[in-house]
């Protein structure tokens, strides 16, 4: 496509103009909300680089979100690093983790990928649970206020405190949701879908395609891993629910939702998600069953999510 | 004058099968080189072989003075050696303008600004007659223009060596007609080895021939010469001697 770059730029700048707007305007509870879902979605938008453009189903990212999570939280708990050290170490967490499991599981494809990607999440959270002693097992960790305060030139901001937290959030949203917008709209993104569409093909345009899909794969290991430490500095837990196997099903679930291999689909998908567990808890136990008939409908319906679909039919110039 | 290309006891086996078998070939630069033979010849597989997506048995490949026998694939389109498929394979998902681009932004050297991608695709584009038509999902062209496609996009890749597997197959005689002042057009800048079953385009474009028959060369030489050749007829047409 060629890139009439100016609607698809207003309309990412508007939706963060909104999301800055919504922390002046919603009530506590969906404050506290949004601003968790911002996180996860970054989390979504990690896990959509991978999977929407490259098509790379893996089954394992929840291994990337915990390095982050990990590798600033126990930074924090046991080392007394500073927040901004901290998120560092799970960037650099995330990266070298992605770049062992690159290059090992990049030798399979399909469904092998799949597996392998499963098996090394697998291992990575036994491993939290083995080393108990310095995770906190199954219990996790929490991390306390005072350890959670960032010092900038004699201004103390405080991550525990809502609208910082929600800031904090906004601000980690909008910085990978312009890189993925980047990303996609540039030579290695083209190259990203070329792969996914045909990599031999690609292979014979001169593509080293082994080394694009690594890349891709630490891409987005970071941004996940990004997720993860962010989470562990605004919501002080650090716990090994967040590296379970259902913390690689949600970010694929997300990404389907809202529409694979669109920039905006990770946060829509996390938001309706979240407001449709969030609404149908409210009248009934049994909201999974909800949950799945909607995803079921959805898959029906708006097989390519929903963004997917709206871009299909009516708004060619989605990214 | 040295070859561009010359293989020497290139061989390829599937289990009993020699596809291709002790072949010795060479191509001068400039040249068009037609490759024709019957079905199961070995064709395919030799070009095949030539640009990597096969892995030899036995034997070499020299490319301009380089043994690139064990060099992957994407080296080898790097070091100049294009090869457009012959079951289209164009990305029919992608617009026929990020089709071009793929190409025409990794053979840029200052750097990949839209602009240079831009002009690039649009003259790749306009060289095969496909200008106009950059914003159609390439699955949704005509099945003549995904092959122009397809060339457009080995174009792009600005090679030394371009090699066309059945480029003219299912397209028609207009555009075969277009076709054949293309491909002239392409031989001013780069050596064209062509695998093709219509004889009319053979006689019309290649400098030489060679005719392949179970794995191994048949014979070489000017169209002239091989159109007289005895082998030749026999491997095509069989004589009454085979009845």
């Amino acid at each position: 496509m060629r890139h009439d770059g100016f609607k698809p730029a207003a309309l990412h700048v508007a939706v963060i103009a909104l999301l800055f707007a919504l922390n002046f305007m919603l009530p506590d509870y969906h404050h506290g909300l949004l601003a968790r879902i911002m996180v996860l979605a970054v989390f979504a938008m990690g896990y959509n680089l991978l999977f929407g453009y490259v098509g790379l189903l893996s089954l394992g990212h929840a291994m990337f979100f915990s390095a982050g999570l990990y590798g600033s939280g126990l930074a924090i708990y046991h080392l007394g690093w500073s927040v901004p050290a901290a998120f560092g170490a799970g960037l650099v967490s995330g990266a070298a983790l992605s770049l062992v499991i690159g290059l090992l599981a990049l030798r399979t494809t399909g469904v092998a990928f799949m597996i392998v990607t499963m098996m090394f999440a697998q291992v990575f959270y036994l491993s939290i649970l083995y080393f108990a002693q310095w995770t906190g097992g199954d219990q996790g960790l929490v991390l306390q206020q005072s350890q959670r305060l960032i010092e900038v030139g004699g201004v103390t901001l405080d991550l525990t405190e809502p609208v910082t937290r929600y800031m904090a959030a906004l601000g980690l949203f909008s910085v990978v949701l312009v890189a993925t917008l980047f990303i996609a709209r540039s030579a290695f993104g083209r190259v990203l879908v070329a792969i996914r569409e045909n990599e031999e093909r690609t292979k014979m345009l001169g593509y080293d395609t082994f080394a694009n899909k690594l890349a891709a794969v630490v891409a987005s290991g970071v941004i996940c891993a990004a997720s993860g430490a962010a989470y562990a500095l605004l919501f002080g837990y650090v716990g090994s629910t967040l590296a379970s196997v259902q913390y690689s099903i949600l970010p694929l679930l997300w990404v389907l939702l809202g529409g694979a291999a669109t920039t905006l689909g990770p946060l829509v998908g996390t938001v309706f998600m979240y407001y449709v567990i969030d609404v149908t808890s409210g009248y009934t136990s049994a909201y999974m069953l909800v949950v799945g008939i909607a995803l079921i409908l959805l898959v029906l319906y708006f097989p390519k999510g929903v963004l997917g679909t709206i871009r299909d039919r009516w708004v060619r110039w989605l990214p | 004058m040295m070859p561009l290309l010359t293989t020497k006891g290139l061989g390829k086996s599937y289990g009993g099968l020699k596809a291709v078998d002790g072949v010795d070939f060479s191509l001068m630069p400039g040249e068009i080189r037609a490759i024709i033979g019957p079905n199961g010849a070995g064709k395919t597989t030799f070009v095949s072989l030539v640009c990597g997506r096969v892995h030899p048995s036995a034997g070499m490949i020299v490319f301009d003075g380089e043994d690139i026998t064990s060099m992957p694939p994407h080296q080898r389109v790097r070091h100049g050696i294009a090869y457009t498929f012959q079951i289209t394979s164009v990305f029919a998902n992608l617009t026929a303008y990020d089709n071009v681009a793929l190409p025409v932004q990794r053979t840029l050297q200052g750097g990949h600004g839209h602009k240079a991608v831009h002009a690039g695709v649009m003259e790749a584009l306009a060289r095969t007659g496909l200008a106009g038509r950059e914003d159609v999902l390439a699955g949704h062209l005509s099945y003549g223009h995904q092959r122009l496609l397809e060339v457009a996009m080995g174009l792009a890749l600005k090679p030394r060596l371009l090699i066309l597997d059945e480029p003219t197959q299912g397209l028609s005689d207009g555009e075969i007609d277009g076709f054949i002042t293309l491909v002239r057009e392409i031989a001013g800048s780069a050596t064209v080895l062509l695998i093709e079953h219509n004889m009319q385009v053979v006689m019309k474009l290649a400098d030489r021939i060679t005719v392949m028959n179970g794995g191994t060369i048949l014979a070489e030489g000017t169209p002239e010469q091989i159109s007289a050749n005895a082998d030749v007829q026999h491997a095509y047409l069989g004589t009454p001697a085979d009845e």
